[in-house]
């Protein structure tokens, strides 16, 4: 039998207890912000790349369930030090991966709005400066 | 709490209707808390849309043969039910349509839309309307210039009718409330809202998705002009709803769907209409579902709506006591329930809804968790989200006792 336990495991808590990275972020090179319209849940992400096009900064804003505030955390200590072009690319799998957790299709759109929104500043402004 | 030895409703013998709530869910006796979305169905109704097809299924109206007959008799038997579950003087002021939302947009489209509105028209609506109850009067502002106000909801719950009086003018034409809310369960003085809208020549529209279900309707006492609700949310099918129509209202509105069924004589480039409520039935109907839908209405007859009512006051009240005194735990809406449904929206400090709910359905426990459909009233309160449960006729109080123990292990995993 499933328990609660199964889905909020010690590190989703944990991140969602005490996220990593979190607040606004002066200077971010990128910056986007969505909801799920389905549930509210709010997500921003602030990425500064420096001169070797690696994320040197990240941070996030938001509110919402657990799973996708804890999503955002763990998705920050991911992202940093990386170069753009791997943040880009991260797929759905790393994430979920990274999350350790089985998620229903309903959750699951809780788990990747910090993905789509990071997906989301690196595009916009590439289009804005295209 | 003093837990009375036994309900007014014969609970087990309900529940045993139900062939769903036979089934387990992660090992667990199914908890269903989320009839305001949709409820369950006794296998009566089951019974009745099988047996439709499989013993009379046929076209309504047209066939000449027996099995045309036999379908087209049940079909408008349903109607006959339906009209006298809501105190209706003729079937004929009984439209199906496929849902609430859709008896709602036909008034929007059909009376205000294409009907006698004209720009500057006012069109007075609640804050705590459900989506269905604002979006169609959305399309009567941008196509036909009407403008729209809303009544205020006070912080317990309640509508703020001396604002109502306010808003309340000779430009209103039309008013349009739900008779109970989907998210604070508030029952709302229809009847006198009504009384107040014709005093300045306003027609009344009722949203009773969230009451037809749950309490005992007259339309000739609440004398609303329209009044909308669907099947699923009584026991019956999906895609089977109801908008009961004073027969000089349903006169004044124009149909939605041109097609068969609905006309008199078609011409090439124009037709002449049928009769209210044919008009605006265009197209073959769900047949199975209004079937179903008379069943639902059987079922419902037999146990009394005076009954129905008087038990979900009881498991209300009991929640009310139960729940909504668990420390770090905040009750919506009001807390009398007598003007209160069976609908208990709620959240827990630290705990996000949709965690909640993920929680709760790992004890079996469905409840729902979001906005419910009514983003203007979570504005209005400064809410994201809240958790919501509601009662029906198949839940008792051992149902709020899992809900109960289920909101502790919530606490725990946020504490
Ligand atoms: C108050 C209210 N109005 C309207 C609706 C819409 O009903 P339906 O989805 O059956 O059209 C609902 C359903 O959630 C409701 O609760």
């Amino acid at each position: 039998m499933p328990a609660a336990s199964d889905l909020y495991q010690e590190q989703i808590l944990d991140h969602y207890k005490h996220p990593k990275n979190k607040g606004p972020l002066p200077g971010a090179t990128f910056s986007a912000r969505d909801t799920n319209p389905l549930c509210g849940d709010e997500v921003a992400f602030h990425l500064k790349v420096d001169r070797s096009q690696r994320v040197s900064d990240v941070r996030f804003e938001g509110r919402g369930c657990a799973i996708s505030q804890a999503s955002a955390s763990m998705l920050t200590t991911m992202l940093k030090g990386l170069p753009l072009s791997e943040a880009e690319a991260l797929g759905d799998d790393a994430l979920v991966k990274k999350l350790g957790i089985s998620l229903s299709a309903v959750r699951l759109n809780c788990a990747l709005l910090p993905l789509h929104v990071m997906r989301l500043a690196v595009r916009e402004k590439k289009a804005a400066s295209t | 709490m003093a837990k009375p030895a036994k309900m007014l409703l014969n609970v087990p013998a309900i529940k045993a209707d139900f062939p769903i709530l036979q089934r387990k869910v992660r090992d667990r006796r199914l908890v269903y808390l989320d009839s305001a979305a949709t409820s369950q169905k006794p296998k009566q109704v089951i019974d009745a849309t099988t047996d439709f097809y499989s013993r009379y299924n046929a076209n309504v109206h047209r066939a000449i043969y027996e099995l045309g007959e036999e379908a087209t008799r049940e079909y408008e038997g349903a109607r006959e039910k339906v009209a006298a579950f809501i105190g209706a003087k003729s079937p004929n002021e009984i439209v199906f349509t496929k849902s609430t939302t859709e008896s709602l947009n036909l008034v929007a489209y059909g009376y205000g839309l294409k009907g006698k509105l004209q720009k500057g028209d006012e069109i007075l609506g609640t804050v705590m309307e459900h989506h269905s109850n604002h979006v169609p009067w959305h399309f009567v502002k941008d196509h036909k210039g009407a403008v729209l106000k809303y009544v205020d909801v006070s912080d317990d719950g309640t509508l703020k009718m001396e604002q109502y009086d306010e808003l309340l003018t000779k430009r209103t034409k039309i008013v349009t409330v739900a008779l109970c809310s989907n998210v604070l369960g508030t029952i709302n003085p229809v009847k006198e809202i009504a009384k107040r809208a014709h005093e300045v020549g306003a027609v009344c529209v009722v949203d009773a998705a969230q009451a037809a279900p749950h309490m005992p309707i007259d339309v000739q006492d609440l004398d609303a002009d329209f009044l909308a609700f669907s099947g699923h949310k009584m026991l019956g099918p999906t895609g089977i709803g109801i908008l009961h129509g004073k027969p000089e209202a349903l006169e004044a509105t124009e149909p939605l769907l041109g097609g068969g069924e609905m006309i008199r004589e078609v011409h090439l480039g124009r037709a002449s209409w049928n009769d209210v409520p044919y008009r605006f039935e265009g197209g073959t109907p769900n047949i199975a579902g209004a079937i179903g839908l008379g069943a639902a209405v059987d079922y419902l007859t037999n146990l009394g709506m005076e009954s129905v009512r008087a038990h979900e006051m009881e498991i209300t009240q009991y929640a009310l006591d139960k729940i909504g005194r668990i420390n770090g735990v905040t009750t919506y809406g009001p807390k009398d329930v007598k003007k209160k449904a069976g609908v208990l929206a709620f959240t827990i400090d630290n705990a996000h809804p949709h965690d909640v709910a993920s929680i709760l359905d790992v004890e079996g426990i469905c409840i729902r968790s979001g906005h419910h459909c009514a983003q203007p009233l979570m504005e209005r309160y400064d809410l994201p989200a809240t958790a919501r449960a509601s009662f029906y006729v198949y839940n008792d109080l051992e149902d709020v006792d899992v809900l109960a123990a289920g909101i502790k292990k919530v606490q725990e995993v946020f504490a």
